[in-house]
């Protein structure tokens, strides 16, 4: 019969059984080989950003702040880049690539349809454009031509040499700042990596969101410290409706404001010019609403700075480019001019005439060669921008009379839409905003991203105490 | 109609090995002829009182062996060939068999109890036997059924309750069988021989009592009857009662309050009066009760406390008695070497080993009790009062707090290390063991505690390598001391830097101990092995890595010398496999160790030649099977090496099919399995040329029954690896693959979830499953995402299965939102609208944005990302 179960029970427990743990920690090892594995296929931009050196013009080595001698390989090749890869991009290779990398705004010569319903507005903070890319434990921040502004830690993800050991290490950021001097903060106004995801291929109203509410997480905008040397600081975003916008125009910020930026919601990340994000500025929001020349004086005539082709023609630095004027192969000659050099134009008494809004005829006077950090030739919407403002400038009534009233609308936004940055911690307005704008207006038909950011939305409010967010 | 088989039966059995090879081939082939027939001839035989016993037994065990194999495919292909047979026959075999237990013969009574038990277990769950229990019960009830035939029914009954489960009975039966047990251990009415078969049917039948324990009447009278029986004349029938009362203690711990009074006073009396073989099953009833305790206690802390049942603290009531009970027992120690037999098992090494459990139980207030008792005894010039006192010691470590027991063994330390001098080796063994469990305990450096200053070290290592050389148990112990020692820096940061002067001596000491003779089997040597092992793990890797790689050295040379091994029988193949096992193991810890770090990873890379040459020459050494320990260390060393491994793949590919075919050996095949996920890994697209077999054996694997099932989830797992590995080379092999996954994730739904084993086995599957995906949609990703479109649907309904599961397990739930942030990752906007149909994507999403778990929360934020770029 069932011998009586064995009473005998290990007697002083055998000290040592190491196998089941050889295989246990095999098999610890081999799981955490496949999460690294997966997690490096999943960081793997499914977008292949590519990395093109005939176009570029070699930036000049002696801007280069580089603390670190850094190995320049010679000739690399055109070669295809993904943003993990460019993360860790060095020298001359990372400047080349950064410096085009950047999404830049036309400036705003006229007003675009439904302002309100799908632009955002924000107040730019005056400084220095930059990517900042945290990883491999250090944070770069690199400017507009793709050279070094600072080397420092920061909070950022992997952005320090910490012993903290959350998250996988080849985590990276990168985001898109300005730099601004006065308080020593990076402002950041897009995200395009964040923790080794590219976030290029979201819509800016997701990127905000996730802006929004990742960079307060990590503590990046603490107070600087020994491993994190630089305050960032998301700015207030709002939509663009009458509120938003004089918000933007008027509205307290703790940074000196350059212009008003506007932001499509639908547009992803573009590198280079793109009309869905739009750049304007008169002298309330702006010190530098019309260019200065090189001594920093305002020119009595506008100037430009245009790019010379092998056809002797002179271009934006749109793409495709556009035809401003050209120059004759002996003038060429006899300057030592070359293909692709930026030269600086004066735009004589003739100015610029149009027919049925395109260029027909550009008066232009050759003044030199510009500084020669300048990596890009003016756009056709900056030289077209700087134009208006000498003749008939785009006012702020202006855009805010094309925007429908917000009695019109039955959309008041709420006081939460003036909220100072300080006091956001995670929220930002932008985020109630849109999404209860979103979810009000067009809750009969509501898109698939309007009903993910809604449902996100409303489980981060039941997290905190989201009172006030409440309509 | 039966046949005539005695002569084939006691041939069978005869000395000469013609006769019987002869009569063992005449009885299979009547047996593959004609099984009905074959069965119905032996049971025949086996009632036949007028046979001989030895082809009656021999007759029997063919008839048992018949019907039951401890091979679950092989049982499973039994019971089916007995469900064939026509019934008539059937009858008559069953008639037989009931008819046995009347038999004059008590073997032939005995031997058909078992087998009635085992048709039971086929036709009662069956309903195929209704009238089994009634013609049972009969025996029992019938007033000239002589006392033979009572007893074997007893068995019988008993056999029976533990071959089926009390649901293949109604109640009404259940109430019957109990009530002719406890009526057949009546001492007013039975024989010594029916009574003490009544009190072990008992405690198989106690399972199947739940509603009647749950009824405070019956309860109450059956633990009347079982007392009265734990103080019977008969010492066995005592043991059997007791052995009840044991079952009685785990199975209705949560009824057991009001009997406690009486219990503690019958096993009070028990421990301290009666036979060894009583008072043994008296002390493992408050073991019982300590493990329901210790587990009641446990779920508490874990689960919130919101357990159905109460805790009823029986120990900490019990305590101030029970404790000095305990302490006596210990005193009574044998003066063999009790802890070099396995099979000894006494009073007082039960005594101790239950003290442990109520220090785990109680804590804190099991000290006091404990360290008068340790006190007086550990000066004592008597040997078994040294030892007791140390036992005793040794034996409150786990489960009293760090603040208590800190004090206590820093003063106690350098008593202890002293007594490992001590004259007596009993004395010395359970010091050594002491010492073992206050490095397991009381040493952590890492967390910051450790009874251990940097001065003391110096002495311990020093007392510890010098008994090593004492006699075998001892050693072992001091082995055993060692590993934990060693343990408690490993992960420790700079604290780990302590051992590092150290290490030179103790790998010296440890390697000659392993080559130690005097032991009577290789235990010494497995454990010196064993802690060398924690020793390389727990060292400071950049300050000792010279020393390790010196070590490398001279294990490679010794398992050299296994290959030289004179191997002539069969033990000698054993023995050499064993060895070299140790040897492989040192080998694997040393890889993984040197692996860990840019700076020493070289040093191994180095030597990946000499090692893999070995490893090639010890698979070698084997015709069918592949050495275990080997291949963990192949794993390893795959994964230091990266693409460079490529050239070893030739030579070994062979060894890993071989790997991947053990069946029987099922963990050498999970580990194959792994050492190909390492392989993959390594080789990226390198792999591709062994993919067409692995990948057929791999299928095979999955769709074999024979395979354990623990092999399978891997195997999906390693799909997925495969598929990161080769990229769109792997479409070739998707149908077949998104098949299984497919077939096994419908498994899974259908899974029984109360099962805990089951859902434990449901859960890996589910994450492995969902890793396969997520390996072949990112494998896809850059070239064929277009080639998963098809599956995208049915993945989206296995992750809303798991979604709505009541009790989902993490890491499914991790793999769970990873594989749909996969799926938006590589299908891109293909999903989209999927993605817009299904809601609870959104809902499981912020399930887990709200997580604690880190990890989770940052595979959620990536999976929005990717849903937020294809669905905007």
């Amino acid at each position: 019969m069932a011998p009586p179960q064995d009473t005998r029970r290990p007697f002083k427990r055998l000290a040592i059984s190491d196998q089941q743990r050889r295989r246990d920690i095999s098999l610890q090892r081999q799981a955490q080989s496949r999460r690294d594995a997966q997690h490096q296929a999943r960081c793997l931009a499914s977008t292949v950003l590519s990395l093109q050196s005939q176009t570029t013009p070699e930036p000049v080595p002696d801007i280069e702040l580089e603390l670190v001698p850094e190995t320049e390989e010679s000739g690399a090749p055109s070669q295809d880049l993904d943003v993990r890869h460019a993360a860790k991009l060095k020298g001359a290779e990372a400047r080349k690539w950064f410096a085009k990398q950047l999404m830049l705004p036309e400036w705003m010569i006229d007003v675009p349809d439904r302002l309100s319903d799908d632009w955002y507005v924000f107040a730019r903070p005056a400084g220095k454009r930059c990517f900042v890319v945290s990883t491999n434990g250090t944070t770069v921040s690199r400017q507009r031509n793709g050279s070094i502004l600072h080397r420092f830690p920061s909070a950022l993800p992997n952005g320090a040499k910490k012993r903290d050991g959350s998250g996988p290490n080849q985590s990276y950021c990168i985001l898109d700042c300005i730099f601004h001097e006065l308080d020593q903060t990076y402002y950041v106004i897009d995200m395009v990596c964040w923790r080794g995801y590219s976030l290029y291929d979201c819509a800016a109203e997701f990127r905000f969101f996730w802006l929004n509410s990742k960079l307060g997480e990590t503590g990046a905008c603490d107070p600087p410290s020994f491993y994190h040397k630089y305050r960032f600081s998301a700015v207030p975003v709002y939509n663009c409706d009458q509120n938003g916008l004089f918000s933007a125009y008027s509205g307290a910020v703790p940074y000196v404001k350059d212009g008003l930026l506007f932001y499509n919601k639908h547009a992803h990340y573009q590198a280079g010019n793109t009309p869905l994000a739009l750049v304007w500025k008169d002298q309330n929001c702006s010190q530098y609403v019309i260019d200065t020349d090189s001594k920093g004086q305002v020119p009595t005539q506008q100037q430009v700075v245009l790019e010379l082709q092998d056809d002797g023609k002179l271009v934006t630095s749109d793409d495709p480019p556009v035809v401003f004027g050209g120059l004759d192969s002996d003038f060429i000659q006899k300057s030592g001019l070359c293909t692709g050099n930026l030269l600086r134009f004066a735009i004589s008494d003739g100015g610029l005439s149009f027919v049925d809004g395109k260029l027909v005829k550009a008066d232009l006077h050759y003044l030199e060669k510009p500084n020669r950090a300048r990596a890009f030739a003016d756009s056709f919407s900056k030289i077209m921008f700087q134009h208006t403002v000498r003749h008939c400038p785009l006012k702020i009534d202006d855009l805010l009379a094309s925007i429908p009233s917000p009695d019109d609308q039955q959309n008041k936004p709420c006081d939460i839409d003036m909220v100072p940055i300080s006091s956001m911690s995670g929220h930002s307005p932008i985020n109630s905003a849109a999404c209860r704008d979103t979810y009000r207006s067009k809750s009969s038909s509501l898109s698939a991203l309007d009903f993910f950011l809604h449902l996100v939305w409303e489980f981060r409010c039941n997290c905190t105490t989201g009172k006030e967010y409440e309509a | 109609m039966a046949m005539e088989i005695t002569q084939f039966l006691l041939a069978a059995q005869s000395p000469d090995a013609n006769i019987r090879t002869q009569a063992e081939a005449s009885l299979r082939q009547f047996q593959e002829q004609n099984l009905p027939l074959f069965l119905l001839s032996l049971s025949v035989e086996l009632a036949n009182n007028v046979k001989p016993l030895e082809s009656r037994r021999l007759a029997g065990i063919v008839l048992k062996n018949s019907l039951d194999a401890k091979d679950s495919v092989r049982k499973e292909h039994l019971v089916q060939q007995w469900m064939t047979i026509e019934i008539s026959i059937k009858s008559q075999i069953k008639d037989s068999l009931l008819r046995t237990l009347g038999s004059s013969a008590s073997e032939a009574r005995h031997t058909s109890s078992q087998v009635i038990a085992k048709v039971a277990s086929i036709e009662i769950p069956r309903k195929q036997w209704p009238e089994l229990i009634g013609s049972l019960l009969n025996n029992m009830t019938k007033q000239d059924s002589p006392a033979a035939l009572k007893q074997a029914t007893m068995e019988t009954l008993g056999y029976v309750c533990e071959a089926i489960s009390h649901q293949d009975l109604v109640q009404d039966e259940v109430n019957s069988v109990l009530t002719a047990v406890v009526q057949g251990m009546n001492l007013a009415e039975h024989s010594h021989e029916v009574r003490l078969a009544a009190t072990k049917a008992l405690y198989n039948a106690l399972d199947f009592a739940q509603t009647n324990f749950d009824n405070e009447m019956e309860r109450s009278y059956i633990m009347k009857v079982v007392c009265e029986t734990a103080i019977s004349k008969e010492a066995d029938i005592r043991q059997a009662a007791f052995e009840c009362l044991v079952s009685i203690a785990s199975t209705y711990y949560d009824v057991l309050e009001p009997y406690m009074q009486t219990l503690f006073q019958l096993t009070s009396n028990a421990v301290k009066g009666d036979e060894e073989s009583v008072a043994l099953q008296a002390i493992e009833f408050w073991s019982s009760i300590c493990d329901e305790e210790i587990e009641l206690q446990e779920y508490e802390t874990g689960e919130g406390g919101d357990s159905g049942s109460a805790h009823s603290r029986f120990i900490e009531k019990a305590l101030p008695y029970l404790v000095p009970l305990l302490l006596d027992t210990m005193l009574k120690q044998e003066d063999q070497d009790q802890d070099q037999d396995d099979s000894i098992w006494n009073i007082s090494m039960a005594g101790g080993t239950c003290l442990g459990l109520v220090a785990r139980t109680v804590g804190d207030s099991v000290v006091k009790l404990v360290m008068p008792f340790v006190e007086g005894n550990i000066l004592k010039p008597e040997w078994h009062c040294r030892e007791a006192a140390t036992y005793a010691f040794g034996s409150i470590l786990e489960g009293p707090s760090v603040e208590t027991l800190g004090p206590l063994v820093t003063n106690g330390l350098d008593f202890l290390l002293n007594a490992m001098r001590d004259e007596n080796n009993h004395v010395k063994d359970t010091t050594a063991w002491t010492l073992s469990r206050i490095f397991e305990f009381l040493h952590c450096p890492a967390s910051g505690f450790s009874v251990i200053s940097q001065e003391k070290l110096e002495r311990i290592v020093t007392v510890l390598l010098e008994s090593i050389i004492d006699a075998p148990n001892v050693a072992e112990k001091v082995c055993g001391a060692i590993y934990y020692l060693a343990q408690g820096y490993e992960d420790a940061g700079t604290s780990s830097s302590l051992l590092t002067q150290h290490i030179p001596r103790i790998i010296s000491e440890l390697l000659k101990t392993a080559e130690r003779t005097d032991g009577s089997d290789f235990k010494l040597r497995t454990s010196a092995y064993e802690t060398l092992n924690e020793v390389v793990r727990s060292s400071n890797v950049v300050e000792t890595s010279l020393i390790i790689l010196e070590l490398l050295k001279s294990i490679l040379h010794k398992l050299g010398q296994t290959l030289e091994l004179q191997i002539v029988s069969s033990d000698d193949r054993e023995k050499q496999g064993d060895l070299q096992a140790s040897l492989c193991a040192v080998i694997q810890v040393i890889i993984q160790k040197l692996g860990s770090t840019e700076e020493t990873k070289p040093s191994i890379l180095q030597a990946a030649d000499p090692i893999m040459f070995l490893f090639l020459r010890v698979f070698a050494c084997r015709s069918s099977t592949v050495h275990e320990e080997a291949m963990l260390a192949i794993g390893a060393l795959a994964h230091a090496s990266g693409p460079e491994f490529e050239k070893y793949m030739p030579e070994l590919y062979k060894y890993l099919e071989m790997g991947l075919q053990n069946f029987e050996e099922y963990e050498v095949c999970a580990i194959t399995v792994g050492v190909i996920s390492d392989i993959c890994r390594a080789l990226e697209d390198k792999v591709l040329p062994y993919c067409d077999g692995i990948m057929n054996h791999l299928v095979r694997n999955l769709q074999s029954a024979e395979l354990n099932r623990s092999v399978k989830p891997p195997i999906f797992s390693c799909f997925g690896d495969i598929a990161l590995a080769i990229g769109e080379q792997f479409s070739k092999y998707i149908e077949p693959t998104v098949a299984m996954m497919r077939s096994a994730a419908e498994a899974c739904a259908q899974m029984d979830n109360s099962d805990e084993e089951l859902m434990d086995y449901g859960n890996q599957l589910k994450r492995s499953i969902f890793e396969a995906y997520s390996g072949i949609l990112q494998g896809f990703k850059d070239s064929k995402p277009e080639l998963m479109l098809p599956h995208a649907g049915h993945l989206f309904q296995f992750i809303e299965l798991v979604f709505r599961e009541k009790y989902r397990n993490e890491s499914v739930t991790k793999a769970a939102v990873a594989v749909m942030g996969d799926l938006a990752d590589a299908l891109g906007p293909n999903t989209k609208i999927l993605f817009k149909d299904k809601a609870f994507c959104i809902q499981f999403l912020g399930e887990c944005l709200k997580s604690e778990d880190e990890h989770l929360k940052e595979t959620a934020n990536w999976t929005q990302v990717m849903i937020a770029r294809v669905v905007s």
